[in-house]
C-alpha cells in the first residue's frame, strides 16, 4: 500500500447526497437551485445504479389526462393499499406534488407515452381506482427518467458528481450530521466529506433476499447509515414482494419485473399447475381485470405452491396465448424479439413467474421536511418510512423519490446555506479506522456469507412468517455478524471487491436483524407482513415500530400513525 | 455428471506480472457470464473482483468485459459447457482482475479534487 491509498482525500461541500438515483439526482438539482454547492455520490456510476434505472413499468400520479382526476383519489388509493399505516401527511405530499414533477420531467423531454391527439397516456395499474399511470415505451420508464435527470445535473452549475465511492459512515458532532467517511472504490483512498448537510437516497434493501428485482447496490446501506449515526428506522418489517417476478425459463437481459404491464394492458393469465386461475380463490375479486394488490397477489401464488399446485419451477404461470401473433407484437413492441433469443415465444408457451423482493416501504424516520431526528440529516425515495404504509400501490416509487428529492434537497440546501458561517467540523476520533483498517488476509473467509443471508431472508423473513422461523434467522445473522468480524479482509487499494462486499456485509446484517425483529414483534397480519401464526390484521396493531440503536443494540419502540382514517378520505 | 463450465479469468493488478484462475463451476442452461462470475464470488472465490451494478437487466452497463477475446457484455453473453477465457476490457485502465476504470472523467474522485481545490487531511 502506498502513501496515495493512506492518505485521507478531503472535500468539502454546502449539500452531500448519498445515492444518484431519481431521489438523489433530484434532490442535488433542487439543493443547487437553491443556491447550494452540491456534492452527488454514488456507489456506482452516476444515474445508472440503483432502482430507479430498472424501473420498467409506471408513474403513478393524478395529471387527469386519461380521465378526470385529482389528487385525492390518488390519495385515497394510496392510504387504502398502505392497510393502516401511511404517514398521511407523507402520503399527501407524494399525490399533491407528484403532478408537479411529473409536468417538470415532461418539459424535460422524458417521453411519456402519448396518444395521437397529444395526450398523455394513463394506464390503469393494480390498485387504482382509474387510470393513473404513465410509462415510456417500451418498458423504458426507468431508463427515460434517470437519462433524463442525469442530463439535467450534468448541466446543472454547482453539482459535482463522483462515482465510484462508497460511503462507510457518516459523521455526526452535537447531534448534527457534518459530512461522511468514504473509501474510494476505484483506488482504495478513504475520503472525507465535510458537508453543511446530507440527504440520503441510498434506496431500498432488496439486496437482501435470494430473489430480487434491484441492482447489487440495494443491501441497504442508507438505513444503516441512518442507525449509526443515531437516526430512527420505522415500519422495517414490510417488504413489498413483486407476485409475478420472471423464474422461468432462464431470461438475460431483461429485468425479472418485466411482465406487470403486459398483464395489465393485455390481461395475461395467471394458472396453477392445473392450469387454472386461482387468484380469486383467496378472497379476491379480479373479474377480467387485473387489480389485486402486490400483498393480496403475493400471497395466492404462494399459497398455490405451497398446496402442491404451483409450477415447475416453484411459482405460477403467466400465459398470453389467448391472444393472436399481431397482438402480441404491438404490445410488446421490440420486446418480443428479445424473449425470442430467450426461447420465448408468448404465442406458443406461458412463463413461470414468482413473488421476488422488489421495495421497501419501511426506512428512516423522517420529519414532514424529510428531516430525521439528527440535524441536519434528510432523505428521500425509497429510503424514507411511512408515506407507503405496510404496502407501496403500484407506480408509486418514481413519484415519492421525485417529491421527496425535491423537498429534501431544497430543505438541505436552505439549510446549509443558512450554517454557512460555521467552520467545517473535523472528523470526529476514529472514524477512518475501518477504511484505513489492513490485515493479511480474511477474503476467503466471505465466501458463501452473502448468499446463506439471502436464503436466510427468503425463507425465514420472507413473504411469510412464523416465531420460530424469525428467532432462527436472527440465530443465523447472529452466526454471521461473528463470522465476518469487526474488520474488514485485506487492504485498501484499487477496486478490493472482497472488501466491498465486508463493507456491505457489516450494513446488511444489522439491517437484516432490524427487519426480522420488527417482524418477529409485530404478532399479526398486514400487507406486506404475513403471520402464519398469527393470520389477522389487528386493530391493536395499527402503530409503527421504531428502530434504533444505543450502544450496539437495536432497541425495538412504537409510535403512532399520523394520519387520517380511512373514512375520511375514501 | 452433470456439465461444467471452466472459466479462465485474468487475474492481478497493472504491473503485477499477468496471471489467471480457472474456476470449474456448474453449467445451467441459459446462465450468463456474470451468473458464473456471481458464483464463482459467492462461492468460491469472493477476491474476484467484477464489477456490476445490476444483475440481469443490461441497464447498468457496467459488466462489459472480453470473453473469448470478444468485447461483450457478461450479463448478456451465455455460459458455455466448455473453457471460456476472460479478460479485462484492453482500452481502458486497469485497476484488478476483470474491472477497469470506466467511469467518466470528469465523474472521478480526482476530477472532484481538482474542482473543489481539495487538499490531503
Amino acid at each position: 500500500m502506498g502513501d496515495r491509498a493512506d492518505k485521507a482525500a478531503r472535500l468539502e461541500t454546502d449539500v452531500l447526497v448519498i445515492g444518484a438515483g431519481a431521489a438523489g439526482m433530484t434532490a442535488a438539482l433542487a439543493a443547487a437551485e437553491a443556491g447550494a454547492r452540491v456534492i452527488l455520490a454514488d456507489r456506482s456510476l452516476v444515474g445508472r445504479s440503483g432502482a430507479t434505472i430498472m424501473a420498467q413499468m409506471t408513474v403513478a400520479v393524478a395529471l387527469g389526462e386519461e380521465v378526470p382526476d385529482h389528487w385525492e383519489h390518488h390519495f385515497a388509493d394510496t392510504i387504502q393499499a398502505g392497510r393502516g399505516l401511511c404517514d398521511a401527511h407523507l402520503a399527501q405530499l407524494v399525490c399533491e406534488h407528484g403532478a408537479r414533477e411529473i409536468r417538470r420531467l415532461d418539459g424535460w423531454k422524458v417521453g411519456w407515452a402519448r396518444k395521437p391527439d397529444g395526450t398523455i397516456r394513463q394506464a390503469h395499474a393494480p390498485g387504482h381506482d382509474r387510470p393513473r399511470c404513465v410509462y415510456v415505451d417500451f418498458l423504458s420508464t426507468g431508463p427515460a427518467v434517470a437519462k433524463t435527470l442525469r442530463g439535467r445535473v450534468i448541466r446543472q452549475d454547482g453539482v459535482t458528481r463522483i462515482g465510484d465511492l462508497c460511503i462507510v459512515d457518516l459523521t455526526v458532532v452535537d447531534g448534527a450530521v457534518t459530512g461522511a467517511v468514504a473509501v474510494s472504490v476505484a483506488d482504495g483512498r478513504p475520503v472525507q466529506l465535510q458537508a453543511g448537510a446530507v440527504v440520503l437516497a441510498t434506496g431500498g434493501l432488496t439486496r437482501l433476499y435470494r430473489r430480487n428485482s434491484a441492482s447489487a447496490n440495494m443491501g441497504g446501506d442508507g438505513y444503516a447509515l441512518a442507525l449509526r449515526a443515531g437516526a430512527e428506522l420505522m415500519d422495517m418489517e414490510f417488504v413489498q414482494f413483486f407476485p409475478i417476478g420472471h423464474l422461468a425459463p432462464r431470461l438475460v437481459g431483461m429485468d425479472p419485473i418485466m411482465w406487470d404491464p403486459f398483464r395489465y394492458k393485455l390481461g395475461g393469465r395467471l394458472l396453477n399447475a392445473e392450469g387454472r386461475d386461482f387468484m380469486n380463490d383467496y378472497g379476491n375479486q379480479e373479474a377480467g381485470q387485473y387489480n389485486v394488490t402486490r400483498d393480496r397477489a403475493t400471497h395466492a401464488i404462494l399459497s398455490e405452491v405451497k398446496a402442491g399446485r404451483g409450477s415447475p419451477a416453484g411459482g405460477a404461470y403467466l400465459s398470453f396465448q389467448h391472444l393472436d401473433e399481431a397482438t402480441l407484437r404491438e404490445a410488446f413492441g421490440p420486446v418480443i424479439d428479445r424473449l425470442a433469443k430467450n426461447g420465448i415465444d408468448l404465442g406458443q408457451m406461458p412463463v413461470e413467474v414468482a413473488p421476488i423482493a422488489h421495495y421497501h416501504m419501511g426506512g428512516v424516520r423522517v420529519d414532514n421536511r424529510l428531516e430525521t431526528r439528527v440535524r441536519n440529516l434528510f432523505a428521500a425515495g425509497e429510503v424514507v418510512a411511512g408515506a407507503n404504509g405496510a404496502n407501496r400501490l403500484s407506480g408509486n416509487a418514481i413519484t415519492e423519490a421525485l417529491v421527496f428529492g425535491r423537498e429534501a434537497g431544497r430543505e438541505a440546501g436552505r439549510r446549509a446555506l443558512g450554517a454557512s458561517a460555521a467552520t467545517p467540523a473535523p472528523a470526529p476520533a476514529g472514524a477512518f479506522d475501518l477504511v484505513r483498517a489492513a490485515r493479511a488476509g480474511g477474503e476467503a473467509e466471505l465466501a458463501g456469507a452473502m448468499t446463506r443471508l439471502q436464503a436466510v431472508m427468503a425463507d425465514d423473513v420472507g413473504p411469510f412468517r412464523t416465531a420460530a422461523g424469525l428467532e432462527r434467522a436472527l440465530a443465523a445473522i447472529a452466526e454471521l455478524e461473528a463470522e465476518i468480524g469487526d474488520m474488514p479482509p485485506g487492504q485498501p487499494g484499487p477496486y478490493n471487491q472482497a472488501r466491498l462486499d465486508w463493507f456491505d456485509l457489516r450494513s446488511m446484517l444489522l439491517v437484516a436483524k432490524t427487519v426480522a425483529r420488527s417482524a418477529l414483534a409485530r404478532q399479526e397480519s398486514r400487507g406486506a407482513h404475513q403471520r402464519d401464526d398469527h393470520p389477522l390484521m389487528a386493530s391493536n396493531w395499527a402503530l409503527h415500530q421504531t428502530l434504533e440503536l444505543a450502544g450496539n443494540e437495536l432497541v425495538l419502540g412504537r409510535a403512532p400513525v399520523q394520519g387520517a382514517e380511512l373514512s375520511q378520505v375514501a | 455428471m452433470s456439465a461444467t463450465a471452466r472459466l479462465i479469468v485474468r487475474r492481478g493488478r497493472p504491473g503485477e506480472p499477468p496471471s489467471t484462475s480457472l474456476y470449474e463451476i456448474p453449467y445451467t442452461p441459459g446462465a450468463s457470464v456474470l451468473d458464473g462470475l456471481r458464483y464463482v464470488r459467492a462461492q468460491l472465490d469472493p477476491s474476484l473482483s467484477v464489477r456490476h451494478s445490476c444483475i440481469n437487466a443490461n441497464t447498468c452497463k457496467e459488466c462489459m468485459i472480453l470473453v473469448d477475446g470478444k468485447v461483450e457484455y457478461a450479463c448478456t453473453a451465455r455460459l458455455e459447457p466448455r473453457e471460456m477465457k476472460l479478460e479485462p476490457l484492453p482500452n481502458k485502465a486497469h485497476l484488478k482482475d476483470l474491472v477497469t476504470e470506466i467511469a467518466p472523467p470528469d465523474e472521478r474522485l480526482d476530477h472532484a479534487l481538482a474542482a473543489r481545490a481539495g487538499v490531503g487531511a
